[in-house]
């Protein structure tokens, strides 16, 4: 299916709740969860969960969902995860992808490590504008949010301060291709983003499948 | 021919040359970083194995290149827990400040290839392949992420007889 098929799967709004809801979940959903979650009854979220899955937009696969195994468990349910290939639809046609790999071969070869950073931080600085740094993990979720980080709280029972992970790297491709030079580049751009002086910092914790930032509280000076 | 369904096991070696001395205070961090990174790797999933000299705790002593280059050579059960390792664990981190510590890579310095499950590669077999990278560009002898090679790909390619090649 080319993309733009893909994507015109998602004008149906119930099937675009059904998507943001199984993608936001981060892992796998099952059809009564998502039937739920969406408000309409489990043979009509199954009929679009389907749908998307044939678009390419999810993957499905099956799991016993209630735990139990062997007989009597029951047959194993269907569950749906966001599939991972990229889409999009540039009209008129643009590549900006060639040129950010382009781009990215050439600073890493001449080791632009620096100047690359500096010029995302600066970037942050400014989609930050007037404001103060960013004032809490609340505040760091919609921010990054709005950038298509894909945030969640990761807080740990017990400790006061917690923190924030990112289940979306907007430069995943390039990322991909040149590891510690798109890395260093999106902390630097976060960093300026979210500021460095205030209660938030932004540090790298690669984890496999993540971004690789993480976004904590500073602990308060006692 | 080898039958391409014998286990197999990646290979990497890189080298790095110093900006300045490991005693020096300007590579401090990197010095800092060694132990925990190296243990982070030994336990990473996917880890097989790893140089390290006689009576140390890594290979930073060992100087095959020059004496100003240091070498990390270590084997892998597959190429992505080579990649989660490097890219997506802490060692990123470490990757991240290269640049403060190390000298801009004019040649090839990082080269992967296959070997046969439990084969401990030599320092002279993996500074073999880095070789052939750099004078033969990636073959499934001498590959690199970008440009990788399967190990059916390899075993297709390897002379035979030659017992150190998949």
């Amino acid at each position: 299916m080319e993309d733009i098929d893909a994507i015109a799967v998602l004008q149906d709004p119930v099937r675009r709740r059904l998507y943001e809801y199984v993608v936001a979940q981060g892992r796998e959903v099952g059809r009564n969860e998502a039937a739920e979650a969406a408000g309409v009854a489990r043979t009509l979220a199954a009929h679009h969960l389907d749908k998307l899955t044939g678009a390419g937009l999810l993957e499905s696969g099956s799991r016993r969902l209630s735990g139990r195994s062997g007989p009597g468990a029951g047959r194993p349910a269907k569950v749906y995860v966001r599939a991972r290939g990229e889409r999009s639809v540039s009209l008129p046609a643009r590549d900006y992808r060639t040129a950010a790999e382009l781009l990215a071969e050439a600073a890493e070869q001449a080791g632009l490590d620096a100047g690359l950073c500096a010029a995302a931080r600066r970037r942050g600085e400014a989609l930050r504008g007037p404001a103060g740094p960013c004032g809490g993990l609340d505040e760091a979720v919609e921010t990054l949010a709005a950038r298509g980080y894909e945030p969640y709280r990761e807080d740990v029972e017990g400790e006061a301060a917690g923190a924030v992970r990112m289940r979306n790297c907007p430069f995943h491709a390039v990322a991909e291709s040149f590891p510690p030079l798109v890395c260093g580049m999106n902390l630097a751009l976060l960093e300026g983003l979210l500021g460095t002086e205030g209660p938030v910092r932004a540090r790298m914790d690669a984890r496999p499948g993540e971004c690789c930032v993480v976004v904590e509280a500073v602990e308060a000076s006692v | 021919m080898t039958a391409p369904t014998r286990p197999v096991h990646l290979a990497q070696l890189n080298v790095a040359r110093l900006r300045h001395p490991l005693d020096d205070p300007r590579v401090a961090p990197f010095v800092e970083a060694l132990d925990p990174v190296n243990a982070a790797a030994d336990g990473a999933p996917g880890f097989v194995w790893r140089l390290v000299e006689d009576g140390g705790a890594d290979a930073t002593g060992l100087r095959p290149l020059g004496d100003d280059v240091i070498v990390n050579l270590s084997v892998w059960e597959t190429q992505e827990a080579l990649w989660d390792f490097a890219y997506r664990s802490g060692h990123l981190e470490v990757m991240r400040q290269r640049r403060d510590w190390f000298h801009r890579h004019v040649e090839a310095h990082l080269v992967l290839w296959w070997v046969p499950a439990g084969h401990v590669p030599t320092v002279a077999e993996a500074v073999e392949r880095l070789e052939d990278l750099r004078a033969h560009g990636p073959s499934p002898r001498a590959f690199t992420f970008a440009s990788s090679y399967t190990a059916a790909e390899a075993a297709e390619h390897a002379p035979d007889g030659d017992s150190a090649t998949v």
